[in-house]
Formats: C-alpha cells, structure tokens, sequence
C-alpha cells in the first residue's frame, strides 16, 4: 500500500512542479491559468495524501474558483483573446532564474540536511472535526483576527478599484455642498 | 512520502514561484508567481505538521495560508483594475513611480 501511495505521491509532485513552470512557459495567459489550476489540484491532492482532507479539498475548490475568476480579469485588461495570443513579458530572465536555483538550493538543501526530530503525539481520529473544535475552541483568536483582515481587504479593495469617491465628489476638501455624482451614462470625469 | 520529499518538492514550488514573481511584467503574472510561492507554503507546513506535530490545532495554519492567499488575490487584483484604469496598462513596469 505504502508503495502505491508514494508512487501517487511522486506522480502528483512531478505534476504539481511541472505544471507550475508551465505557467512560465506557456505561450498564451489561458493557458497559464489552466496550468497553474491543475498545480494547485495536484497539491490539493498531495494534502488529502497527508489526510488533510478538509484543507486538501477547500484548497482545491477554492484556487479553481480563484483561476477562473483569474482568466475573467485577463481577458478584460489584456484586451484580447488571451488563448490565441502568444506573449513573452518578462524582465530580468537571468537574474530571476539565478534568484529561483538559488532559492531551491537553500531551501532544498535545509530540507535535506536538517536532522529533523521524531514525530510528537498522534494525529486525532476525524481531523475535520478536530480543526473545527481547535477553531472554535484554543484557536479562535486565530478566526477572530482572519475575519476583520478579510472585511478590512474588501473594504480596500473596493475604495482601490472604484473609479471615484468622496474627494471626487466633494472636492479636494469635502466642501461641495452637493455631490457632482451619481455617474450617469457618458459622464467620464 | 518522507517529510523530506515533501519539503523538497514545496521548494520546488516555492523556487518556481520565486521565478515568475521576479521576472514577469504583467501584474497578473505576477500574482501568479506568488500564489505558486504560497502554494509551496501550504504543502511545506502540511507535511510538517503531518510528519512532526501532528496535534489537531496545527491545521489552523494552514487555514491562514489560505486565507493570506485569498487577501493576496483580492488586493491584486484591485491594484491591477486601478493601474488599468490610471495607466491603461497591466504592467508592473509602467508603474515604476509613485506620483499618480
């Protein structure tokens, strides 16, 4: 059993790193997005191999999801059919690639030479029930700061991506009595 | 399936991610580069957990991964609108400068 499931594991890891440089070498954004799906499939797949189940299958529902809406965006700044489009963007090729080998090295390195110590405790029997009990339980301090982050990174990200506001408006100084708004259809400023 | 194994192939996720953040112009690209990194990210800490600490309340990092994951997105993709919109451009190098 342990046999076939390295061999699933070896399968996955080859697929996840592959697929990973693919998403640089491909010749069109579509593509890359695919590309960097199924790397994120394949490392979900690798967290149900450790028994991760619950985190394995979020992880995967949520970054295909997230390369969806990812290629929706391409498609509207690029402008074009990004399947049909080759494209080479890149700055600094050499440097950064000299960055990554040197990255992996370290990284890779540390993996392999760090003598690391021998497993504590034991794994509980339903994880998915264990990680709800730890966040409703000692770690939901943790959900408690993760909630208003979240509510703190919409509320900035829609003041960033609205084309207008208050200052707009109400001038530099808030002093207009009346808005100039709301946009209507053709107004531009 | 060793926790070296796994550590070695999250850093060849990691390393690969560090490549396309540094290297690609299109902003988009970009967020593609350090979704990768933090992809390694998640494998590393799964297999250290898994192989090290297996205590319930370990998967909880995990779940801030996914979440710093779902942040970087959302603001990235605000960044790219609003650069689109000033700039009419998805590229990191028109915005070199800060004055608008």
């Amino acid at each position: 059993m342990s046999v076939v499931l390295d061999g699933v594991f070896w399968l996955l890891a080859v697929v996840s790193v592959a697929s990973g440089i693919a998403v640089f070498r491909v010749d069109s954004m579509a593509r890359a997005t695919y590309a960097l799906a199924v790397s994120f499939v394949a490392v979900g797949a690798m967290l149900l191999l450790l028994n991760l189940e619950y985190i394995g299958v979020i992880t995967i529902l949520m970054m295909v999801m997230e390369m969806a809406i990812m290629g929706i965006f391409m498609i509207m700044f690029m402008g074009m059919n990004p399947a049909l489009m080759p494209m080479s963007m890149v700055h600094n090729k050499v440097g950064s690639l000299v960055l990554a080998v040197g990255v992996f090295v370290v990284l890779a390195g540390g993996a392999l030479l760090i003598d690391w110590p021998d497993r504590r405790g034991a794994p509980a029997g339903d994880l998915t029930r264990s990680l709800g009990e730890a966040i409703m339980g000692s770690k939901m301090l943790v959900m408690l700061t993760v909630s208003p982050l979240l509510f703190a990174t919409l509320v900035a990200a829609l003041v960033l991506a609205n084309p207008r506001g208050r200052y707009d408006r109400f001038g530099d100084d808030l002093r207009a009595g009346t808005p100039s708004g709301p946009a209507r259809e053709g107004d531009d400023s | 399936m060793t926790l070296d194994t796994v550590l070695v192939v999250a850093a060849g996720l990691f390393s690969v991610g560090v490549y396309g953040a540094l290297s690609q112009q299109v902003v988009v690209m970009v967020m593609m580069g350090l979704e990768l990194m933090l992809n390694g990210v998640i494998l590393a800490a799964a297999g250290l957990w898994w192989f090290l600490a297996p205590a319930p309340d370990g998967q909880v990092l995990l779940l801030v991964v996914i979440a710093a994951m779902t942040v970087e997105m959302a603001m990235g993709f605000a960044v790219a609108t609003l650069l689109n919109r000033s700039r009419q451009s998805d590229m990191t190098d028109m915005a070199t400068d800060l004055s608008g």
